[in-house]
């Protein structure tokens, strides 16, 4: 299962899109097959702000109920609130609308600590 | 009937295994100085006639409600339960259960708690209830802990009116954890004193508000305008309520609670010994994600025939840890499902009956001990089966020289203050009285004549 090489993951299975400041944040196609049917997604209030590492929201599946945690700093500008009504978007696009949060990155450099869909892929193999 | 834990052959078995030859041995090790070298002071073991017959003679020294005409209150009621109700709970099927570790092969005890559930819903109004919790007090403070993390905010405004004891349990949570409690606001009139409350919600940083009604002193308080006073300041609003009141007062939802939680005693549980007592907890569904304890769901099987779960237990402690939505992860199964009995035994009009003819006592009641001139009102606010007045007099001579006559005189507000201070004016004189359906015109007639006596 390759995952996309535009963008970057963390080893907690959040991926992050970068566009100029704004990191758009959601959670690989690996993670929502790993939880299975998403039916909740807890999400921050637009102007939190966050460090990298931090729990920014839950997901909770019919199995269970696992952590967001950011993987970059910054203040949150955006959420994707279409989410509160149909968390299954996570599990049928988790690249595309099933995107989470958008934050306005603290410092960019933060990305390069990352994995690459090809690093990635591999980490999650070795498993 | 005989009980010994272990046969001599046994224990001399597990000192040879340890390789030890004593039991003395084994303890060794503890420094002479600190250890008991004298036999235990026990009597002889008894026969099982002898046992039988010094066991009854302990229990005949108890008065209880039964024996006595009982005015006692303050969060526990001395109602009648009707003899539908053991003979349904006393089922071993039910009574011998254990909270279900694997629920789904205990359909029973699911429905019960579902059928529970759904009458609590109808009684407050709710849209979601869980299947209890232990007792009215942590009912009550998993509401301020819920609504803290819904609203973010950890300051919760108590009205110094709810029950004293579970004002401390509140205190105690509020110590040991991550809430803090709000200055209480002033008593006015027996009720808490709406612009005061006003007052400290303008801030902007409390997340719940929190009344009890009626309140521990019998009086109803104003919900309505409380309702609106919390959510303008972006609060929650907890409502406390007393569920026999449910069946002619509207319930709290009409008045926008958020969280409505109580005691549910009164629904068919004994008084006993004070407990083991009943949490009840209801609140709108939009925040059903964050509401503490087990909820049983309504579902169907594989074969599409009607079946029952555990809904949301991805939030119990058992899957969550330390990020559970709550500590209490188990619930009061028999106490609810006595309530469910109860409730379904007496039905809708039935409770309309109960608290019509339980509020019409205790107001002939009052007036009847006004009459007397020993007993003044604190105040003139409205109230339901329960009421509080001032004595002319020591409260506690006068509770010892009632109950020579066979009679419970109500709570002293100055025994419960020892545990929490109600914020309320010369309380040393004031006693609460309750009056159930059980009591008759003879009795509160003889109390009041007794009374008057003093």
């Amino acid at each position: 299962m390759a995952h996309p090489n535009d963008r970057v993951y963390s080893k907690e299975h959040e991926w992050v899109v970068a566009d100029g400041d704004i990191a758009t944040i959601g959670i690989s196609s690996f993670a929502q097959d790993q939880l299975g049917e998403v039916v909740y997604v807890d999400l921050p209030s637009e102007g939190d702000s966050l460090s990298a590492g931090d729990s920014f929201g839950e997901i909770e599946s019919v199995k269970s109920v696992s952590e967001l945690f950011a993987p970059v700093s910054g203040e949150v500008v955006e959420v994707n609130s279409a989410l509160s009504d149909s968390p299954e978007t996570v599990n049928s696009d988790p690249h595309g609308d099933g995107w989470m949060i958008k934050l306005r990155m603290e410092d960019a450099g933060e990305l390069s600590a990352l994995l690459s869909a090809e690093d990635y892929d591999a980490f999650i193999t070795e498993g | 009937m005989r009980y010994i834990p272990v046969t001599c052959e046994q224990r001399e078995a597990m000192l040879r295994a340890v390789g030890v030859s004593t039991i003395d041995e084994l303890f060794s090790m503890i420094p002479e100085s600190v250890r008991f070298d004298s036999a235990l002071d026990l009597p002889d073991g008894l026969s099982e006639i002898e046992l039988d017959a010094l066991l009854r003679s302990l229990a005949g020294e108890n008065e209880g409600a039964a024996d006595l005409v009982s005015f006692l209150g303050a969060g526990c009621y001395d109602h009648y339960i009707p003899s539908v109700v053991d003979s349904v709970v006393s089922k071993p099927e039910f009574f011998t259960a254990y909270t279900p570790y694997q629920p789904e092969v205990s359909q029973g005890t699911l429905q019960a708690i579902y059928e529970y559930q759904s009458m609590i819903c109808q009684l407050t109004g709710m849209d979601v209830s869980n299947a209890s919790m232990y007792d009215g007090a942590t009912a009550f403070v998993e509401a301020a802990l819920m609504a803290a993390r819904i609203t973010k905010r950890h300051t919760m405004l108590c009205a110094s009116t709810v029950h004293p004891e579970w004002q401390n349990t509140l205190a105690t949570y509020a110590d040991a954890g991550t809430l803090e409690i709000a200055e209480f606001p002033q008593v006015t009139g027996g009720v808490v004193n709406l612009a005061d409350v006003e007052a400290r919600l303008s801030a902007g940083d409390i997340g719940a508000l929190l009344v009890q009604s009626p309140n521990f002193f019998g009086n109803f308080e104003d919900l309505a305008a409380l309702g609106k006073l919390a959510h303008d300041a972006g609060a929650l609003f907890v409502v406390a309520v007393n569920p026999i009141l449910l069946g002619i007062v509207e319930p709290p939802s009409a008045y926008g609670a958020d969280i409505v939680v109580g005691e549910g005693q009164p629904l068919g549980n004994a008084a006993s010994y004070g407990g083991p007592g009943l949490g009840f907890f209801a609140c709108a569904e939009k925040f059903v994600r964050q509401m503490p304890g087990r909820v049983v769901g309504r579902t169907t099987d594989v074969d599409g025939a009607m079946a029952f779960v555990l809904t949301l237990s991805t939030r119990e402690q058992h899957i969550r840890r330390e990020k559970a939505t709550s500590n209490i992860c188990s619930n009061h199964a028999l106490n609810a499902l006595t309530a469910c009995v109860y409730m379904a035994a007496v039905g809708p009009h039935g409770l309309e009956g109960i608290a019509r003819a339980a509020l019409a006592k205790a107001h002939y009641l009052r007036d009847a001990l006004l009459a007397t001139g020993k007993f003044v009102a604190p105040w003139d606010a409205h109230f339901g089966y329960e009421f509080t007045l001032a004595y002319n007099g020591d409260v506690a001579e006068m509770h010892d020289a009632m109950l020579a006559r066979g009679f419970l005189a109500g709570v002293s507000v100055a025994d419960v203050e020892a545990e929490w201070p109600t914020g309320v004016a010369d309380a040393e004189n004031l006693v609460v009285f309750a009056v159930t359906e059980k009591r008759t015109k003879e009795e509160m007639d003889a109390f009041v004549e007794e009374v008057a006596s003093l």
